[in-house]
Formats: C-alpha cells, sequence, structure tokens
C-alpha cells in the first residue's frame, strides 16, 4: 500500500476514570478508500473520529496524517484539512444553507466570487439546487436535505480527508437509501478519504470500500463488505444477525 | 391635569434639556455596562469557577439602595463625588449584573455539539466567539441589555440627588417644595421613558431571534458597538463639562436652599463676567459639603449650627459671634471661606398647629412640654440624628411623647402637621409653609438649639482665582432678613413662583 492518508500506530485512549475506549489499536486508511467502521453504541467510534482531525489526543501511539503525527499538525490547519460531517446537528441555525457551506472557504478567505461559485457548485452535487437553497435556513429543511447540506459543508473547502459520524443515522430508511447512493455517486466523482463509523451493519455494506468492526477498543474483523459477511467470528456474526430487514441497495 | 402640561409648557426648554441628561445618562451608562459586561459574562462562561463568584458580587451590588450607593462613592477619588461622572458609575455597577448574568446564561445555553462542530470545522477561537457562540447568544445577551436599561432609567431619577440632572430634578423638586405636579412632571416622562426603552429593545430582540436577520449580525454589531460608543463618548463631554471661567454653585435640597442657590448664582452672573453652573438641589448637608471639599461646587449655602456640629462635630454652642469665628477657622483649615452672613437665623423651630397654640395658649416649648403626652411628634431624618437635635430637645424641656417619634421627610412633615396626623414638628425657622398653613412657632426659651446663621461658604482657591466672586458674594451680606426669607420661602412653596424669578425680584430692591 502506497503511504495511507490516515494511520493509527499502537493507539491507547481513555477518559479520565473511564475504561479505555482504544487499546493498542492500529489501523491504515488508503487515499482515496472508503472505510465503514461498525461497532456498538459506546463502542469508541466518535472517540476515533476526534483523534484524526486533533479534537482529542492519544495517551499513547501516535495518530498519522498524510505522513505527520496529528500532535505535529497545527489543529486548525489540519482541521481545515478534513472535512466532518456529524449526526443531525452541525449545521448552524443562524445561518443560511449558503452561509453554512460557505463558511470553511470563508474562513480560508477565499475570493467571493469563487466562494459563491463552490457553494452553487456542491449543493448542485448533492442535489439541492442553489436557487431555492442557498437562501432557506436549517429548520426549514427536512432531515434529509440537512444531512445533505452537512456533507456539502465538510467538502466545501475540497478537504482531502472526510469522517462521518453516524451520517444518516437519523433518517427513514427510504431517505438513507437514496442518501447512500448519492453517496457513492458523489464519492466515485471527488475521491476522498472517508472513514463513515456507524452502528448499522447495513449502511456499513451499502457505503465501505472495506468494512472494520469495532469491539472494546479493538478492531476483531477488517475486511471487503463480503469477507466480512462471510465472518465466522461468533461476535461478528451477533452484529451480523441483529441486522434489520431493510433493503439491500447492492 | 392642566396645571401639569402647563407646567411643562413654560418649562419646555428644561424639560427637554433634562430629558436629554436623563437618556443620555442610561445610554452610556449601559453602553459602557455592555462593553464591560459582554466580555466580563464570556470570560466567566468559559470559567465555571470564576462565574459563580463574579455572580454573587454582581448581585450584592444591585441590593445596595442607589442612594446609599450614591453615599458610598462620595468620597471616593474620581469615580467619586457629585455630578454625571458618579451617577455614570453607580448605573455601570447597576447594568452590570443583568447583562453579565445573561451573557453566561447565553453562552451556556449554546449546544455543545454546535460548537464541536465550529471547532472541528477549523474554527480558532476568536472566529467561533465571532461567528458562532456570539450570535446564538445574542438574544439572551439583549434580553439583560434591556433589563438594564429599563432598571437605568428607574435610578437615574435618583441621581438628582447628587446633581447629575435628569427627570429626578423635578422628583426631588417637587418632594421639596411638596407639590405634586413637579413631582408628576418628573416621573410621568421618566415612567415613560421606560416603557418606551422596553419596547424598542424589545423589538430589537424579537427582530434578532428571529434569526432571519443574523446575516447581517457583523454590521449591525459594528453599527450598535460604534453608535454605543459615540453615546458613551458625548456623555463624557457632558460629564466633564465643567469647563473652564464657570463658577459652579450648589445648595441643599429644600426650598430656602434653592432660592439661595439662585440668588447667589444671579448675584455672580450680575456682578461678574465670570458664568456660573448650578448644581442646586444636591442631597443634604453632607453630600454639599464633600462636594465643597472635593471641588464639585465653588460655593453654597451653609448655617453655622449646622457646620458646627454636623461636619465639625464639635459640640453644640449657643453663643452666635463665637460659633460663628470657630466655624470660620475650622472651614479655613480645610481650603474654604465663610463669608459674613446673610442676616438670618435659621434656626429649628418647633412648630404647632396654629388653632391647638390658640385655644391652649401655648407661646413656648416649656408650656407645651408640660403635657407633651398629648403630642404625636413627627420629625426629619436630620432632626432625630443630630446632635442639636431630638434627644437634647427632649433632655432640655423633659419632653415625653406618647410614642417614638414619626420620621419623615422634612417637607412632608409641615403637611402632616397641617392635616392632623402629628401634632409637633422640628421645622425651619424661615420656612414659608409656617405662614401659609398656619403654624405657629413655639419659643425656645431654654435657648436649646445653637444659631444658624446662613453664610456663603466657597473655596478659598475660586476666591483668589475670582476677587470679583467674593466682592459679589459679600454684596448679599447682612441684606436678607428672616422676613424676607420667609416670603421668598411663601414665594416658591406656597404661591409656586419661579425660583429664578424670586431671585430676580429681590435683587431687584437693592
Amino acid at each position: 500500500m502506497p503511504d495511507p492518508a490516515i494511520e493509527f500506530r499502537d493507539v491507547s485512549f481513555a477518559r479520565p476514570g473511564r475504561p479505555r475506549v482504544l487499546d493498542n489499536f492500529s489501523l491504515a486508511v488508503g487515499s482515496g478508500d472508503v472505510l465503514a467502521l461498525v461497532g456498538r453504541s459506546g463502542a469508541g467510534k466518535s472517540t476515533l473520529l476526534k483523534l484524526i482531525n486533533r479534537l482529542l489526543e492519544p495517551d499513547a501511539g501516535a495518530v498519522v496524517v498524510e505522513g505527520r503525527d496529528t500532535r505535529m499538525w497545527e489543529p486548525i490547519r489540519l482541521r481545515r484539512r478534513v472535512g466532518y460531517v456529524l449526526q443531525e446537528v452541525g449545521l448552524f441555525p443562524h445561518m443560511s444553507i449558503g452561509g453554512n457551506v460557505a463558511l470553511v472557504p470563508q474562513l480560508e478567505r477565499w475570493p467571493a466570487e469563487r466562494t459563491a461559485a463552490r457553494v452553487h457548485e456542491l449543493l448542485e452535487l448533492v442535489g439541492l439546487p442553489p436557487d431555492q437553497f442557498a437562501a432557506r435556513w436549517p429548520d426549514e429543511l427536512s432531515g434529509g436535505q440537512r444531512q445533505r447540506v452537512g456533507v456539502a459543508r465538510a467538502l466545501a473547502a475540497d478537504p482531502p480527508i472526510l469522517l462521518m459520524d453516524e451520517p444518516f443515522g437519523a433518517l427513514d430508511p427510504l431517505t438513507r437509501a437514496e442518501l447512500h447512493r448519492e453517496f457513492r455517486r458523489i464519492q466515485a466523482r471527488v475521491r476522498k478519504t472517508v472513514i463513515i463509523v456507524t452502528h448499522d451493519m447495513g449502511e456499513a455494506f451499502a457505503l465501505g470500500d472495506r468494512v472494520g468492526v469495532l469491539e472494546d477498543g479493538r478492531l476483531i474483523a477488517l475486511d471487503t463488505p463480503s469477507a466480512v459477511a462471510a465472518s465466522a467470528d461468533g461476535r461478528v456474526r451477533q452484529l451480523l444477525d441483529a441486522l434489520p430487514a431493510m433493503p439491500r441497495v447492492s | 391635569m392642566s396645571r401639569l402640561f402647563s407646567f411643562w409648557l413654560t418649562h419646555r426648554a428644561e424639560l427637554a434639556t433634562l430629558v436629554a441628561q436623563h437618556v443620555v445618562l442610561v445610554a452610556a451608562s449601559t453602553a459602557i455596562a455592555v462593553l464591560v459586561g459582554v466580555p466580563l459574562g464570556v470570560f466567566a462562561s468559559k470559567r465555571p469557577r470564576l462565574a459563580a463568584p463574579a455572580m454573587a458580587i454582581a448581585g450584592i451590588v444591585q441590593t445596595i439602595p442607589s442612594l446609599a450607593m450614591f453615599g458610598f462613592l462620595l468620597p471616593a477619588p474620581f469615580v467619586g463625588g457629585v455630578g454625571a461622572r458618579a451617577a455614570l458609575v453607580v448605573l455601570i455597577l447597576y447594568g452590570l449584573l443583568p447583562i453579565v448574568r445573561t451573557t453566561i446564561a447565553g453562552m451556556r445555553g449554546i449546544d455543545p455539539a454546535i460548537r464541536e462542530a465550529g471547532v472541528a470545522m477549523g474554527m480558532t477561537p476568536r472566529e467561533l466567539l465571532r461567528l458562532v457562540e456570539l450570535p446564538l447568544a445574542l438574544p439572551s445577551i439583549l434580553a439583560g441589555v434591556r433589563v438594564a436599561a429599563v432598571v437605568g432609567v428607574g435610578s437615574a431619577t435618583i441621581a438628582a440627588a447628587i446633581g447629575a440632572g435628569g427627570l429626578g430634578e423635578y422628583i426631588y423638586r417637587g418632594l421639596s417644595m411638596v407639590d405634586t405636579t413637579v413631582i408628576l412632571a418628573g416621573a410621568i416622562p421618566a415612567a415613560a421613558l421606560a416603557v418606551l426603552v422596553d419596547t424598542a429593545l424589545l423589538g430589537v430582540e424579537r427582530q434578532l431571534s428571529a434569526r432571519r436577520r443574523t446575516r447581517r449580525f457583523g454590521r449591525l454589531f459594528a453599527a450598535t458597538a460604534a453608535s454605543l460608543a459615540a453615546v458613551a463618548l458625548l456623555s463624557s463631554a457632558v460629564a466633564a463639562r465643567r469647563g473652564g471661567g464657570a463658577v459652579v454653585v450648589g445648595s441643599k435640597n429644600f426650598t430656602e436652599q434653592l432660592v439661595l442657590g439662585e440668588l447667589l448664582a444671579q448675584t455672580i452672573e450680575r456682578q461678574t463676567r465670570l458664568t456660573v453652573d448650578r448644581r442646586l438641589n444636591l442631597g443634604g448637608t453632607l453630600i454639599c459639603d464633600r462636594a465643597l471639599l472635593g471641588g464639585d461646587i465653588d460655593v453654597y449655602v451653609e448655617y453655622t449650627g449646622t457646620a458646627l456640629t454636623a461636619i465639625f462635630h464639635q459640640p453644640v454652642s449657643t453663643d452666635a459671634a463665637s460659633v460663628f469665628d470657630t466655624v470660620r477657622s475650622l472651614y479655613a483649615r480645610s481650603g474654604r471661606t465663610l463669608l459674613p452672613p446673610l442676616g438670618f437665623n435659621n434656626t429649628f423651630a418647633i412648630l404647632v398647629r396654629g388653632a391647638d397654640a390658640r385655644a391652649r395658649r401655648l407661646r413656648t416649648i416649656e408650656e407645651a412640654a408640660r403635657d407633651s403626652t398629648r403630642w404625636r411628634a413627627g420629625f426629619g431624618y436630620e432632626f432625630v440624628e443630630r446632635p442639636d437635635g431630638f434627644a437634647g430637645l427632649v433632655k432640655t424641656y423633659g419632653l415625653r411623647f406618647p410614642g417614638p417619634p414619626r420620621v419623615m421627610d422634612l417637607t412632608l412633615s409641615y403637611r402632616a402637621l397641617a392635616s392632623g396626623q402629628v401634632d409637633i414638628i422640628a421645622g425651619d425657622a424661615t420656612a414659608g409653609l409656617i405662614k401659609g398653613l398656619d403654624l405657629v412657632q413655639l419659643e425656645d426659651n431654654r435657648h436649646y438649639f445653637p444659631p444658624y446663621d446662613a453664610a456663603a461658604v466657597a473655596r478659598a482657591e475660586t476666591l483668589l482665582r475670582y476677587p470679583d466672586v467674593r466682592a459679589a458674594l459679600e454684596r448679599l451680606s447682612g441684606r436678607i432678613s428672616a422676613a424676607d426669607m420667609r416670603a421668598m420661602n411663601y414665594a416658591a412653596d406656597v404661591e409656586h413662583r419661579d425660583l429664578a424669578a424670586i431671585a430676580r425680584d429681590f435683587l431687584a430692591t437693592f
């Protein structure tokens, strides 16, 4: 594998007074890959993402982004190279849709025309016609529309890396399936390095080039979706059995 | 009602000035409270350990009655004294609490996930504050600003007690003249102003929390900050308005003092080329004394007995000449000059209703003391506290009142006596109301009360710099008899004549 875009090297992390979330955890994600990490609630999935954009720092080991330890990155620069999509929230309620998407380019002091063109392009990309949506407000949109805006905002300054924390978790199954299709269409065009965390095995299979299964701070499986689906590991099977009967979209 | 309107009509220029002073006081103090309180609240919201003590201190400040706060500040250097500056300080202190509190509440009310989204997007702490935290906390902060401004409109009426102007002028003037019309002339616009401020700021608040407009937050914020700064600048200019070449005349807060203040002011204006700044209606003896000592005023009229006991804490004496000499030398030690007496002695007057005096054939306090168990007494605050006041009077004449005296505002006590709510009061010998309300002064036949000869006291520095002022003031020496004073007080208190006109007419007789 060429230099991975993101690498965890023997990372341990615990919140004070709580059991370890990550324990000697190692993982490498190649540039342009989509890794879907599955785990139960509280398995440390969000923590893992926050270690990548240095919202958190490891107790031991190192998290390396684009060949450089996150602790060597200037945190503001690092975060502007890493798009971040959160579950449900995260859109600023006091800014219009266009304003939300334009935020990082504005922080990066892009010229106004370039920012406007970028907002237009991205809203088109995520399937929200700019004429209709740019001037509207987050609370006027449906959950699915808001998630599209969240993706557009994360992609705004064209970061090479995209982190997605349960991005489609709160949506109804049909909308979710639609957004899964959209995601793959967009990813085919933008080719980002993506880590998606989810508690839903079905979503992981639908989105990931590779699927990792996280339990007790360790990876108990990491392989292609079909290989993970065929796993004989009892803990993996348990997660597979818990899958709701949802329409598979592949 | 028609009296009220005609009062406003005849005083419209003054009314406009007072409203302007009031607005400037409130706007400036609120503006400064915002400039200090919002950063303080933001800072405290990020440090929970600091927030609790900060709120506690602000809460304690809020509970200090504003008049007491002015009292604390009187002797303080720079921020204290009398005038708009001290009033601003007090109003700012009052405005801080609601603003700090709502800023903290607004900052804490922000969804942590929103804040985290900002950080994850690579916002610096400053960008996060400017783009996310402040806009989201703004409706809450504005609610605090509104409370501060409305409370400020009310508190600013108290500021008149220390000569800061504003609509409180009329309220205090009305109280000292026992004239409801004048009280209402100040109270009604003040109340209207409070309602107006409340409504206007509520409107702004609604606009902003409708959140459609917050995209313009930056511009709006800049505009608000700029106008607040402009107002603050303007009012500090007003606060520092004591320019060169002006002599500041002060007075205490009752009718006679206001008339005397006018007399001093007009005399100086007639006899010299100097302009006069009137700081009339200051809270009381001690406020005038501090103001004179601190250079906030240049001259006011004091009474020798009051100076002896209340200011210099000397034992009571009954010899007029020796009291004058003692007081003059005590003043001289602190850089102040007592000019020759004006001519009348405003001693305390023990007053009863004329009807009672005639029915019981009373002439002296001693005669009244014989059946003092019948007399319900009502005294002013000052009389109850002063060493030459209530306690000594009781001892000298062996008075035995049926209960403790009702303590009330001095000028209200005349009305209380006339309307039969009390039976005996201690008033001023020169009070116009004595004539107006058919009251009788009982003779102090045991000479308990020390002499209270009225005399102008001025800063020695001012008299040295402007010899004309001394000459002008000395023209008044020995020229105002007790009858003159009573007549002028009567014209003001009972006939409701304009103070400046009363003083002008009197000076015309010279």
